[in-house]
């Protein structure tokens, strides 16, 4: 049935150009083959963007594929022998690192969230400073936060010390703009007729945002969220500075003061040792990043796609 | 029930239609809710007062002209220099020749998404590229190294511009490998700019006998321009702030140049490299991360702030 009038619809559309092109005498023929170079042009970005990641895919994985084993998850790093070591410390700490983020930015991100969409009048001021600011802080540099965590964090009013709670919060503060915006846009999605409609029952401001906004918005969120998370497990830039660069081979814990690795610092230190062997590693190690993080923004973008609704 | 309502103007209802109690709930609510949003200013304050303090003791023991103007950065010599332009123009050098490879390519593909690619095509494409954009940073630094390197640069240009001995760190390797991790970014933001332009100026066009790529090039690119100018600064922005790329790709020699075929340093691989947990509190070293911090802060800051604007501009002409 579709097909059918789509077909009519073309052949209609056929007919109409035909006879456009036979009155009015068509297009330039130069014009008609700037239009295709053009156009091979734009596909060839598309093919070199697809291309390189691709490339990146088989490349990590023809490489790391020898270390591929189980032990890479039970292993502890050695800078001896590299056949018997592993990333357990790491995946441990990094494991413990994203449930930190998470028990942070959730919170926080969707309270910011609600606060920005349902409660702040953006005619006033400071709630257009409080805009702006989240938009710049979601493009600061990762490693600026690293620094925040150093000097506030580690040190300074917090005085942490160098422990897994500080790369934690480090994190979950340098991803927390990601999850407001994202969560922001989720809750602007939402009708006003929905609001309105649970006031007029009588809710109140939080019922309404409770039981309408929230459930309907909850999709978004947790698209934002798993980005979020996804990124701040990938994020390897500011641990540097926050003390994950200790040689760990024991399973971190968060407030011990003998120091933490996360994966993708323990990658970047396999890869900077000269032995193959280790590149290696680091190749395996990035492989099992991919699929995790890979396999965590696919189950976000279908969770958006899935359940995005049109009102 | 009915005693329960609340109305947006409760000062004429009658009185059984008011709300019943003063709802501390509610405000509590709130002012829990404005705390959250808060934070997030709070988080910019701490990143300014962390810079503020240690950059104002770095300038105490180095000269300003010789740290603005000076083109040596070798902080472990004996006397040290400090002149930031060297790794400046590390961040600058990477940064330019990522643009080169990422505006082309982000443009490309965000105007065939936009313009030439059927909805089926577009739905399959778009979330790959999205994928790209969750890759990370690490993984890219080490295929820019292990591949680009040796598979892509170094069969056409092994070393210096007169041929010489292979080189093992280059500054391109690293900038292709931003580029590659920036193109999702211009091209999502100017596809959402573009798909913004309304049909009826597109209509207009083809009525008018132009050809898609008329269409695409002289209708909807320049009423999509703000949002893509915001797309490439915000790309500049966060090619000059990426770290493990530059830090694993670049080689650690600071060096006052442009070229694409020389090892380099950026101002974020310096900062990685030199503020790892064992650093002393207090040294010059440690300061210096801190000066260097505030230049890429106020660098990206000002980048931001004018994406920031230009989305902010094509929002409210086209929705």
């Amino acid at each position: 049935m579709g097909s059918l009038s789509s077909e009519r619809a073309r052949l209609a559309g056929a007919g109409a150009r035909a006879t456009v092109a036979a009155s009015l005498g068509g297009q330039p023929r130069r014009d008609v083959w700037l239009n295709a170079i053009f156009a091979s042009l734009l596909l060839l970005a598309v093919m070199v963007a697809l291309a390189a990641l691709a490339a990146l895919l088989i490349q990590a994985f023809v490489k790391g594929a020898p270390a591929l084993s189980p032990d890479l998850f039970t292993n502890v790093p050695s800078t001896l022998n590299p056949d018997k070591a592993g990333f357990r410390p790491a995946i441990l700490g990094s494991l413990q690192l994203i449930a930190g983020v998470i028990l942070f930015v959730v919170p926080v991100g969707i309270g910011a969230a609600i606060y920005l969409e349902e409660y702040a009048d953006s005619s006033r001021w400071w709630n257009r400073v409080v805009e702006v600011n989240i938009q710049n802080l979601a493009a600061v540099p990762s490693i600026i936060y690293g620094i925040l965590g150093l000097a506030f964090i580690v040190r300074g009013p917090l005085d942490l010390g160098f422990i897994l709670v500080s790369g934690s919060l480090t994190l979950a503060l340098l991803v927390l703009p990601l999850v407001i915006i994202a969560s922001r846009e989720a809750i602007r999605a939402v009708p006003s007729s929905i609001r309105e409609g649970s006031l007029a029952l009588g809710a109140t401001k939080w019922q309404t945002i409770r039981t309408q906004v929230l459930p309907a918005s909850i999709p978004g969120i947790a698209t934002g969220v798993i980005l979020a998370v996804s990124r701040a497990l990938g994020e390897a830039a500011p641990l540097l500075l926050v003390g994950a660069t200790v040689f760990v081979t024991f399973d971190p814990t968060p407030f011990s003061e003998d120091g933490f690795s996360a994966m993708p610092v323990q990658i970047f230190q396999y890869f900077q040792r000269p032995q193959d062997e280790f590149q290696t590693l680091a190749a395996a190690g990035v492989i099992v990043m991919l699929v995790v993080l890979l396999a965590m923004n696919s189950f976000a973008i279908w969770l958006r796609n899935r359940y995005e609704q049109t009102w | 029930m009915n005693a329960k309502v609340k109305a947006g103007a409760v000062g004429d209802l009658p009185r059984r239609l008011q709300a019943p109690g003063p709802r501390y709930g509610e405000k509590v609510i709130h002012v829990l809710l404005a705390l959250c949003g808060l934070l997030s200013v709070l988080t910019t304050t701490a990143i300014v007062i962390s810079l503020i303090g240690p950059t104002i003791g770095f300038f105490e023991v180095v000269p300003g002209d010789e740290f603005f103007f000076g083109v040596d950065w070798t902080p472990q010599f004996e006397p040290p220099s400090f002149g930031v332009l060297a790794i400046v123009a590390g961040t600058l050098n990477v940064a330019l020749w990522a643009m080169l490879f990422a505006i082309p390519v982000g443009l490309g593909a965000a105007i065939y998404l936009s313009e030439y690619a059927t909805p089926r095509v577009r739905k399959t494409v778009k979330p790959v590229l999205e994928i790209l954009a969750g890759i990370p940073t690490v993984a890219i630094g080490i295929f820019a190294v292990s591949f680009i390197l040796p598979e892509l640069i170094q069969p056409i240009w092994p070393g210096d511009l007169h041929g010489g001995a292979e080189k093992p760190f280059m500054a391109g390797a690293a900038a292709l490998g931003i580029g590659l991790m920036v193109v999702p970014i211009i091209a999502s933001i100017s596809e959402d700019a573009m798909s913004a332009v309304p049909r009826g100026l597109r209509e207009g066009a083809y009525a008018m006998g132009a050809t898609k790529m008329k269409v695409a090039t002289r209708v909807v690119f320049p009423a999509a321009l703000s949002g893509i100018v915001a797309s490439v600064v915000l790309a500049i922005s966060r090619a000059v702030g990426e770290t493990m790329i530059v830090l694993i790709a670049g080689g650690s020699q600071p060096n006052a140049t442009l070229w694409f075929n020389e090892a380099i340093q950026a101002m974020t691989a310096y900062i990685g490299v030199t503020a790892t947990g064992d650093i002393a509190a207090g040294s010059i070293d440690y300061k210096s991360v801190f000066a260097v911090g505030t230049v890429l802060f106020l660098m990206t800051l000002t980048m931001n702030l004018i994406s920031i604007r230009l989305v902010r501009r094509f929002r409210e002409v086209y929705e």
